[in-house]
């Protein structure tokens, strides 16, 4: 599904990744792990097409397509979802527009009909209610006010709706509480399925307690250096990170 | 390329698309000669078969305006006007009403088409007999339209509906003819002949513009509304609309605009007073499309309009909401004079300059009777090499006990190469008034265009989200048939020219 | 040349033929580069004469009781000895109507470079000048064309200088007369300075202050400039600032304006290197028949720079207040970020506030906000004082004291901080007093 091939990319003239490789198989969930500056975010942020960042290599593939040719609403078109790290506040645009607009451009792009207001408030009901998030959020505005864990449930809500093949969790876990971090877990779990396949991405193990990956690598200074199962988390968790840099 | 770069060139490509309702209808006109002098305003008062005094009320404006300096304070800068190269009189030739669209001009009807007026509302602008009888679409507030197609009305509608309830909408002109009591009683009152260079130069020559008078105890059925549209080569624009609402009447008033596309500049000077007796209640709102030139800022229209309020009564209430998008130069300050006790003046703004466009707008609330209070809400996008300024006055006398006013100014840029300007005058000389001022200026994130398109949605989507979210709290003070509309001009203009 | 009848001309004119007759024997005469900027200033003024309220800048401020004074130069007798307000440091130097007293001041062994500018004009080609060089200007060319003294300090690079005084004293004359300082303050690359200025003067003499200062502040350097502006009842003050603030450094100026008929407060700040930050606070409090003006330009004409502005004005009696403040942001400075709060607290039903804060944009990725508030005392907050026990007078003298707080705690400098804090509290008592 995703194939990442010898990816090296730059900030402001900074190389951040130094040859990445990485595939993700359908239906598989993957982690990566890393310390601060490792180039985590960094990645997140290629992948989804974010400007600033300049790829000087390499290249990526998602479902056989070119990912790095295309605009990042191509991109999200294509199934890509970036749950962001820090989410961003949008005065006085409506969280449920926001997310009618965003989930009819998605369909759109895939050939499906549109949905009017009323199909539309039926759906996010439904994924509301089985997110346990309360249905204000969507009268509010696009994350204007809310606490770090509303902005991460509304993160969630928005991957419910959107049904994306590929989920990339931007340290998603950073600053939620436990209760919080089950529904990101139930969201993410939920579309678990043969064609969905998610890249996790955070700096501690915790999360994949409730989300199990498939498999765990480790990226240190621009490369993956180590990958493994369920347990290579567990032992990052136990012997820090340094363990990994005297084997790599 | 960075983001923002992006951007500019897309609301570049926008912007620069062709004006989408440029264009030129042609119908014979009966033009009075080129230039001003008083035997123009003679003919002007001749051909419209106006009362002595009338005649001797523009005259004196005329008087008034030659010893009257253009103004020059404005943020705007634009080529001096030379007022002897233009028309002050044009009207379409009337034939006799035709039977149905099939005898209308196709000239007219492809201007209607182009604007995307209904077949049926067509049928009443062109007035066709018996159109304006038609039953509204179910669940469909219907408009009454007085439309000014040059200078001169072309059609009234629902006439018998509102007759019915007492209200007079009809031209100016019409109403000098058979109401000229009401006219003589309030022209001029609230905007003088001398109030302004271009309030005097409309006084004199003004040729039509919309009526409405609302009886005492009336709430006007419908919305009134007209569209105005300048149509004819080098013939300046000078509606006069008069507004009264008398004790405890209500009226919601629409004005909306488009202009074919134009090589000169032409210059628009309208006047509307609005009054508003005990307990009644004035709702005005203006949707501005006129061309704004082309991306070097040739040829689009010089709006230069004095509308003034007064809130005469008790607790009267007259509500401005603008959306003012066209023009090559838009100069404007929607007033209220809250005289009486507990009146409230409201201002709703959004203002948007692309390319050369240049916006001078605002508002004055002059605070004078009791318990007054005032809200200003003003939202200025400048794109492009646009140049966008607020400009209000709050003035609050010592009379005004306890008077209140509330005024929030958000500017949003988008580009390095246009300018946002704030220019709040406070006034304040009783103690007990509270007048607060708050003003932004912000720039559409970087973050917040990723955050859209990562979700799917294009470019020029993602910004004409994020400035109709800008825009919200002024939208949604527009009737629901108007909001529709200046959401789309939103999505031209800055869709076109931004989003 | 103007022709002048017999008696004394008043006005414009009449600064004009003062300076005809004194300009030959005018501190650097004998300087060319002097002698030609005077010469400027002169046909400068010569030309626009006072500002009338038809310049917009001076919409809200009417100079007709200046101009309709006739002023004439101090002729103060050298041995006077006027009361001097107390010292925050060691370092001072004093001006008594505009003229240097040395054996009133301290400026030895300072450890930096600080004279009266009538010593030190020969060393000051291309400095003086500089700064203040707006011929648009007509008191800041008034100042050219006649100042005698000012101060002249010159901090060297790393050099933290700690407090100085400067001190104007206006003594008692039956005659109005006009002076004209000029202070030219510098901060070299990474000094630092605490400048505390007090003005005083006389309750019953008209005279006119109208000093100008030319303040530059070097990379990384710091200026506190606390300026409490105590002139006497009669006392005209209008004073005009010019400050120049470069990459990194900051330009701190708190103006308390409690004296005075009639007192304008004048600033136009640049910040011309990245980094650089400038914060402009101030609190006017006025009494029966005072006029106060603060008039403020900031430009941001470099990016990264920041910009804090809060003034607050009281307004008791028949006092009209003034505030005046533009943000300027020039096309290149991008992330600018600039903020402007005014807020007028009215405590008399014939007092009058006009206030015009405006923000002029050119740059896209700026956060600029300015608000502006108009009230009375808080109801509310007045009865939950006084329900606790409070009596009514001192209830309002706490929420006009709590009122005026925000803006002195932006005063980063303790001392100069301290100094305004006591001056606060001595307009309070005085107002206290009147009523």
């Amino acid at each position: 599904m995703l194939k990442i091939e010898g990816l090296t990319a730059e900030v402001e003239g900074k190389q951040i990744l130094k040859g990445v490789e990485l595939e993700v198989p359908a239906g598989e969930i993957h982690a990566i792990m890393g310390p601060n500056g490792s180039g985590k975010s960094t990645l997140s942020y290629v992948l989804s097409g974010r400007e600033g960042y300049e790829i000087t290599g390499g290249s990526v593939s998602f479902n056989g397509v070119d990912l790095l040719a295309l605009e990042p609403e191509e991109r999200a078109a294509t199934g890509l979802f970036l749950a962001f790290q820090y989410p961003v506040e949008l005065p006085g645009v409506g969280n449920a527009l926001f997310l009618r607009t965003a989930l009819n451009a998605v369909r759109k792009a895939r050939g499906e009909s549109e949905l009017d207001a009323m199909q539309f408030l039926k759906l996010a009901r439904e994924r509301l209610k089985a997110l346990h998030i309360s249905e204000d959020m969507l009268k509010r505005g696009v994350n204007v006010g809310f606490s770090g864990g509303e902005k991460k449930r509304n993160e969630v809500l928005q991957m419910a709706l959107l049904q994306p093949k590929l989920a990339i969790l931007d340290e998603t876990d950073s600053g939620l509480d436990i209760d919080a971090l089950k529904i990101v877990a139930d969201g993410v779990n939920a579309l678990r399925s043969p064609d969905f396949s998610a890249l996790v991405i955070t700096h501690y193990q915790r999360l994949l307690d409730y989300i199990v990956p498939d498999r765990v690598h480790v990226l240190m200074h621009g490369r993956i250096v180590q990958s493994g199962g369920p347990e290579l988390a567990k032992q990052l968790e136990a012997e820090g990170y340094a363990s990994v840099q005297a084997a790599a | 390329m960075p983001a923002v770069t992006e951007t500019i060139d897309t609301v570049q490509s926008v912007t620069e698309g062709t004006y989408k309702w440029g264009f030129e209808t042609d119908i014979e006109m009966e033009f009075a000669p080129k230039g001003l002098n008083e035997d123009i305003v003679r003919f002007i008062s001749h051909k419209k078969n106006e009362p002595a005094w009338l005649l001797e009320w523009r005259l004196k404006a005329f008087a008034l305006w030659l010893k009257m300096e253009e103004p020059r304070w404005s943020a705007v800068s634009y080529p001096a006007i030379d007022y002897q190269d233009a028309y002050y009189y044009a009207a379409p030739k009337q034939k006799a009403k035709p039977k149905s669209l099939d005898e209308v001009d196709p000239e007219l009807l492809k201007t209607y088409a182009k604007l995307g007026i209904p077949l049926k509302e067509q049928a009443i602008l062109a007035g066709v007999e018996g159109a304006g009888e038609a039953p509204a679409d179910a669940g469909r507030m219907p408009i009454a339209v007085d439309a000014v197609f040059d200078s001169v009305s072309v059609a009234t509608t629902f006439k018998a509906r509102l007759e019915k309830e007492g209200i007079i909408f009809c031209s100016i002109s019409e109403a000098v003819q058979n109401h000229p009591e009401l006219v003589r009683q309030y022209l001029g009152t609230v905007v003088p002949q001398g109030d302004n260079f271009y309030a005097a130069l409309n006084s004199a020559v003004f040729t039509d513009g919309s009526f409405v008078y609302i009886p005492k105890g009336v709430r006007c059925p419908m919305e009134l509304s007209t569209y105005f549209r300048i149509n004819a080569k080098s013939t300046g624009q000078f509606e006069r609309t008069l507004i009264i609402a008398d004790e405890g009447s209500t009226v919601s008033y629409l004005e909306g605009c488009t202009a074919p596309m134009r090589d000169e500049n032409q210059l628009h000077a309208a006047v509307v007073e609005l009054v508003a007796l005990d307990d009644a209640s004035i709702k005005y709102s203006t949707v501005q499309n006129w061309y704004p030139g082309d991306a070097e800022g040739r040829g689009g229209i010089y709006n230069f309009v004095t509308k003034r309020a007064q809130c005469r009564g008790r607790r009267s209430k007259v509500s401005w909401t603008q959306v003012e998008t066209g023009s090559a130069i838009t100069w404007k300050y929607p007033s209220c004079v809250l005289l009486g006790d507990d009146s409230v003046g409201e201002f709703y703004s959004v203002a948007i300059t692309n390319n050369r466009q240049q916006a001078d707008t605002g508002t004055k609330m002059i605070h004078v009777g009791k318990r007054t209070t005032s809200t200003i809400v003003s939202k200025g996008i400048s794109a492009g090499r646009g140049q966008n300024t607020y400009r209000g006055l709050v003035r609050v006398a010592p009379s005004a006990g306890n008077a209140r006013n509330f005024t929030q100014c958000d500017s949003l840029l988008i580009g390095d190469q246009c300018g946002a300007h704030t220019v709040p005058y406070i006034e304040n000389r009783c103690m007990t008034a509270k007048v607060e001022h708050e003003a932004t200026t912000s720039r559409i994130a970087e973050d917040q265009l990723f955050y859209c398109r990562q979700r799917g949605l294009s470019e020029e989507d993602a910004v004409g989200l994020i400035v109709n979210g800008f825009c919200r709290e002024v939208l949604k003070e527009l009737p629901m048939e108007f909001a529709v509309e200046a959401q789309k001009l939103l999505q031209i203009s800055l869709e076109g020219s931004v989003g | 040349m103007t022709a002048h009848p017999t008696g004394h001309p008043s006005g414009a004119e009449g600064f004009l033929h003062r300076f005809e007759g004194l300009r030959s024997r005018l501190p650097g005469a004998r300087l060319d580069f002097v002698d030609a900027l005077r010469g400027e200033a002169a046909e400068a003024f010569r030309q626009q004469g006072f500002p009338t309220r038809r310049v917009e800048a001076w919409k809200y401020t009417d100079l007709r009781p200046v101009a309709a004074a006739g002023f004439d130069e101090p002729l103060t007798a050298i041995d006077t000895a006027p009361a001097l307000p107390p010292a925050h440091g060691a370092a001072r130097a004093v001006f008594v109507d505009g003229r240097f007293r040395e054996d009133l001041s301290q400026l030895d062994g300072l450890g930096y470079a600080a004279a009266n500018l009538a010593v030190a004009l020969p060393r000051l080609q291309g400095r003086l000048g500089g700064l203040a060089a707006d011929g648009a200007q007509p008191m800041v060319a008034l100042n050219t064309m006649l100042f005698e003294d000012g101060l002249v300090v010159t901090v060297p690079a790393g050099v933290a200088a700690g407090v100085l005084d400067l001190v104007s004293v206006a003594t008692a004359s039956e005659r109005p007369e006009a002076f004209h300082p000029r202070h030219l303050i510098r901060l070299e690359a990474g000094a630092s300075l605490t400048l505390i200025e007090t003005a005083t003067g006389p309750s019953a003499s008209r005279y006119l202050h109208n000093p100008v200062y030319e303040i530059e502040v070097a990379e990384g350097a710091r200026l506190t400039h606390a300026r409490l502006q105590q002139e006497g009842d009669a006392g005209f003050q209008l004073s005009t600032a010019y400050a120049r603030i470069a990459e990194g450094g900051t330009y701190d100026n708190f103006t308390l304006n409690a004296g005075g008929k009639l007192v304008r407060n004048e600033i136009h700040a640049v910040l011309s290197g990245p980094r650089a930050a400038c914060h402009m606070n101030g609190a006017q409090l006025l009494r029966d028949g005072q006029h106060a003006d603060t008039t403020t330009v900031l430009d941001h004409a470099a990016p990264d720079c920041a910009s804090r502005q809060t003034y607050k004005t009281v307004l008791a009696g028949r006092s009209r207040g003034v505030f005046q403040g533009k943000i300027h942001v020039h096309q290149i400075a991008q992330r600018t970020d600039g903020y402007q709060m005014n807020q007028v607290l009215l405590l008399s039903p014939e007092a009058e506030i006009d206030s015009k804060p405006q923000l002029e944009i050119y740059a896209d990725d700026v956060k600029c906000s300015h608000g502006a508030t108009v009230g009375e005392i808080d109801a509310e907050q007045l009865f939950y004082l006084r329900s606790r026990g409070i009596p009514e007078e001192r209830a309002r003298a706490m929420l006009v004291e709590a009122f005026l707080r925000e803006a002195i705690e932006g005063v980063q400098d303790e001392t100069a901080r301290a100094a305004l804090d006591a001056a606060v509290t001595r307009w309070w008592e005085g107002q206290e007093a009147a009523a």
